[in-house]
């Protein structure tokens, strides 16, 4: 989907460093990401629970867990402007109009006292300028888009009347209703039977083509990275370990941890006793990290694993690995 | 043989739909439930499953006591739980857990996680404070939390964390039943997996029941001993896992089934989309509730709704394609496989 043009991308993150002090210790959430982004391009954002994947989409729209969570390093530059040097109120217009997040609990972003009219609503009323009936017919018309039955009727309900797919459905219509350039789709879908799947992941194509937005898909679901992604970047305790084209990092993973990652992917098309997980625990992010992260759980560690973090080995333009056991 | 531990019969919720802020006044009903019946054995899975909306979450905050069925009962171990009172209803809120779907909104933000782990057994349990410390420790150890993160609060925890929380809770007083509300839904297929073989060693080991109602049909096929397809507030399907997979019958289920995700970037395969509105819980589509989406519908599937009948030993179906059999209003109340509750 990729403009393929050659022009700068339209995200590009340079050694990104997001941490969040707490009472007792710092979380290195995010610990040196780089990658960019192209128009229309679709990343996906896999790994682990609890590596960092969404303090990632947090620090891109400037969205930390306050006061604790703080972008202590690197570069975020957005169609061309660093956006960690915007101020509060240039950055709000942003991230209103040009770039905007469905948040992985849907009731994070849903506030429980007002309707689900009103909060579909106000971006309309915000950006967009829109009143009265116009701003009611719009509203229901972006229900209806994402398949919200009795639309009409439903604008009336709060979060808590809704069933949890349908409350993932509509902070992903609040999300999509300004159009943004960059969405970034925190677990999207997770409550969602698989036909509803299907028609909220075309919908998502169709937008995409029409206003050419680019997405990064944080998500635990192999079959949304199947379907939607061009690209996927790997995590593991708040860095990457394997970024590359979708077909490539299926068919010839270099990484141990992400060929033991795909190793656990189960299928629909066959009944195993026992699934395969991978053994021991990733690491406690509040300690500092010495040498590779994954060394401790890694069946092909050498010594300087645990001594020195990897250097990047670039497969080709596009596909780069972390890890001292590739070449 | 084995005991059925629960058993609903043609259970129901509606939900007044109200106009008016003054004076409201009721102009409908969503009907979230609408006649359901099924049981589970003692030891054993039953995946509920269906299109978002459906009325699944609805069906188990029934069970969980958390709403009042409008008509139709559910007995759980021989007992109609609506009737349940004093120390009975205190033993069976014990004796049933459950993991909600909205991990967030149902841990109390102000408490430290180990004590919300605990909670259950404090409530239901004596321990010395030791034993407690041990099953915390325990249980938080086997959904991969280091003991440490007891000490914080869940807003410091990710997602997928924050679920772990939910599943350690539950499992914690080592309850008869489990109600599973999408539990791994957030989760990485790793930690997955492990939970997974957790709950299914569990259930080997002290015989627990599990309602487990998940979208992902590979975890649904490889958890369940029994399947329940739901749309718009009925069953239209039911079936042993493996037979559900091999042999299915209803439309509805034919498309839920060739929509699961391609396993391998590129592997697309032929499927059904459904097209059409989705249908009103309001007012439900006459006849066949699933007809106006249905790519083999015929006139009379308009015209009369049709029954949940036996096609196979065991699997059932409520489709004119495989029985002419009309169903009656009220008549669903035989439980499943014709047992009667023990
Ligand atoms: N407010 C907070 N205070 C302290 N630590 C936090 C806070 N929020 C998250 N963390 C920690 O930061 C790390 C990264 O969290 P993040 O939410 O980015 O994980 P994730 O990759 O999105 O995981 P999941 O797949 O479970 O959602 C986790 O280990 C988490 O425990
Ligand atoms: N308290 C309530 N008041 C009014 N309507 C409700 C209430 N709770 C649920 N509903 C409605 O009942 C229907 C069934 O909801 P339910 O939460 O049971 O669906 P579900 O099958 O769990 O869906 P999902 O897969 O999206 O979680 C929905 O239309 C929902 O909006
Ligand atoms: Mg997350
Ligand atoms: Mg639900």
């Amino acid at each position: 989907m990729a403009d393929g043009n050659g022009n700068t991308p339209l995200l590009q993150v340079k050694d990104l460093k997001t941490y969040l002090f707490t009472r007792y210790a710092v979380v290195r959430a995010v610990d040196g990401i780089t990658f960019d982004l192209k128009e229309g391009e679709n990343l996906g954002l896999v790994g682990e629970s609890g590596c960092g994947k969404t303090m990632t989409g947090l620090s891109l729209l400037r969205l930390l867990p306050q006061p604790a969570g703080r972008i202590v390093g690197g570069q975020i530059i957005f169609d061309g402007q660093d956006i960690l040097t915007l101020d509060d109120d240039e950055f709000r217009k942003l991230r209103g109009t040009q770039m905007s997040m469905i948040l992985q609990d849907p009731m994070t972003s849903l506030n429980p006292v007002f309707t689900i009219g009103d909060q579909v609503g106000e971006p309309l009323l915000l950006h967009q300028g829109l009143k009265g009936n116009g701003l009611k017919d719009k509203v229901v018309e972006l229900l209806r888009l994402v398949r919200i039955p009795v639309a009409e009727v439903r604008v009336r309900d709060f979060p808590h009347q809704m069933s949890g797919g349908m409350r993932q459905r509509i902070v992903g219509a609040i999300a999509m209703s300004c159009n943004p350039k960059l969405l970034i789709a925190d677990e999207p879908t997770t409550a969602l039977d698989v036909t509803t799947q299907i028609y909220f992941l075309k919908l998502m194509r169709e937008l995409q083509q029409q206003f050419g937005m680019a997405m990064i898909w944080i998500t635990h679901d192999f079959g949304i990275v199947n379907r939607m992604c061009d690209r996927i970047a790997v995590m593991y305790a708040g860095r990457f370990m394997e970024i590359g084209p979708l077909v490539e990092m299926f068919k010839r993973p270099v990484h141990p941890y992400t060929i033991a990652l795909l190793n656990s992917v189960p299928r629909v098309d066959r009944k195993v006793d026992q699934l395969y997980s991978i053994e021991g625990q990733p690491p406690d992010l509040r300690q500092e990290m010495v040498g590779c992260p994954f060394a401790p759980r890694c069946s092909r560690v050498k010594p300087i694993c645990r001594e020195q973090y990897p250097d990047e080995v670039v497969l080709d333009s596009s596909h780069k690995a972390y890890c001292w056991d590739v070449k | 043989m084995t005991e059925l531990l629960l058993e609903a019969r043609a259970a129901q919720k509606y939900f007044p739909v109200q106009k008016g802020l003054l004076f409201a006044k009721t102009v409908g009903h969503i009907k979230a439930v609408d006649g359901v019946s099924f049981s589970i054995e003692e030891g054993k899975t039953f995946g509920l499953v269906g299109e978002s909306g459906c009325g699944k979450t609805t069906m188990a905050k029934c069970i969980l006591l958390l709403e009042k069925l409008t008509s139709g009962q559910v007995f759980v171990g021989g007992r109609d739980i609506s009737k349940l009172n004093g120390e009975q209803l205190k033993q069976y809120r014990g004796m049933v857990q459950a993991v909600f779907q909205d991990p967030y909104s149902s841990l109390s933000p102000r408490m430290r996680v180990r004590d919300i782990v605990a909670e259950p057994v404090v409530v239901n349990r004596r321990l010395s404070r030791k034993e407690l410390k041990e099953r915390v420790t325990e249980v938080m150890g086997v959904v991969g939390l280091h003991e440490e993160m007891g000490n914080r609060y869940p807003h410091e925890f990710s997602g997928g964390q924050r679920q772990r929380v939910a599943v350690a809770r539950a499992l914690s007083l080592s309850p008869k039943l489990m109600v599973l509300d999408e539990p791994i839904s957030a989760l990485d297929v790793s930690i997955r997996a492990q939970i997974m073989n957790l709950l299914r060693q569990l259930q080997a080991q002290y015989s627990l029941s599990y309602l487990l109602i998940a979208h992902d049909l590979a975890v649904v096929r490889h958890m369940s001993d029994q399947v329940g397809v739901m749309y718009l507030g009925k069953i239209v399907e039911y079936a042993d896992s493996n037979e559900l997979y091999a042999k299915t019958l209803h439309p509805y289920t034919k498309a839920l089934v060739s929509a699961a995700m391609p396993s391998e970037p590129g592997v697309r395969r032929d499927e059904i989309v459904l097209s059409g509105e989705v249908p009103s819980p309001l007012n439900p589509p006459p006849g066949c509730r699933f007809h106006p989406r249905c790519p083999f519908a015929m006139p009379k599937c308009s015209e009369g709704e049709p029954a949940l009948v036996e096609a196979f030993p065991g699997h059932k179906v409520a489709c004119f394609l495989h029985s002419d059999k009309v169903a009656q209003p009220e008549a669903t109340t035989v439980s499943s496989n014709g047992k009667k509750p023990s």
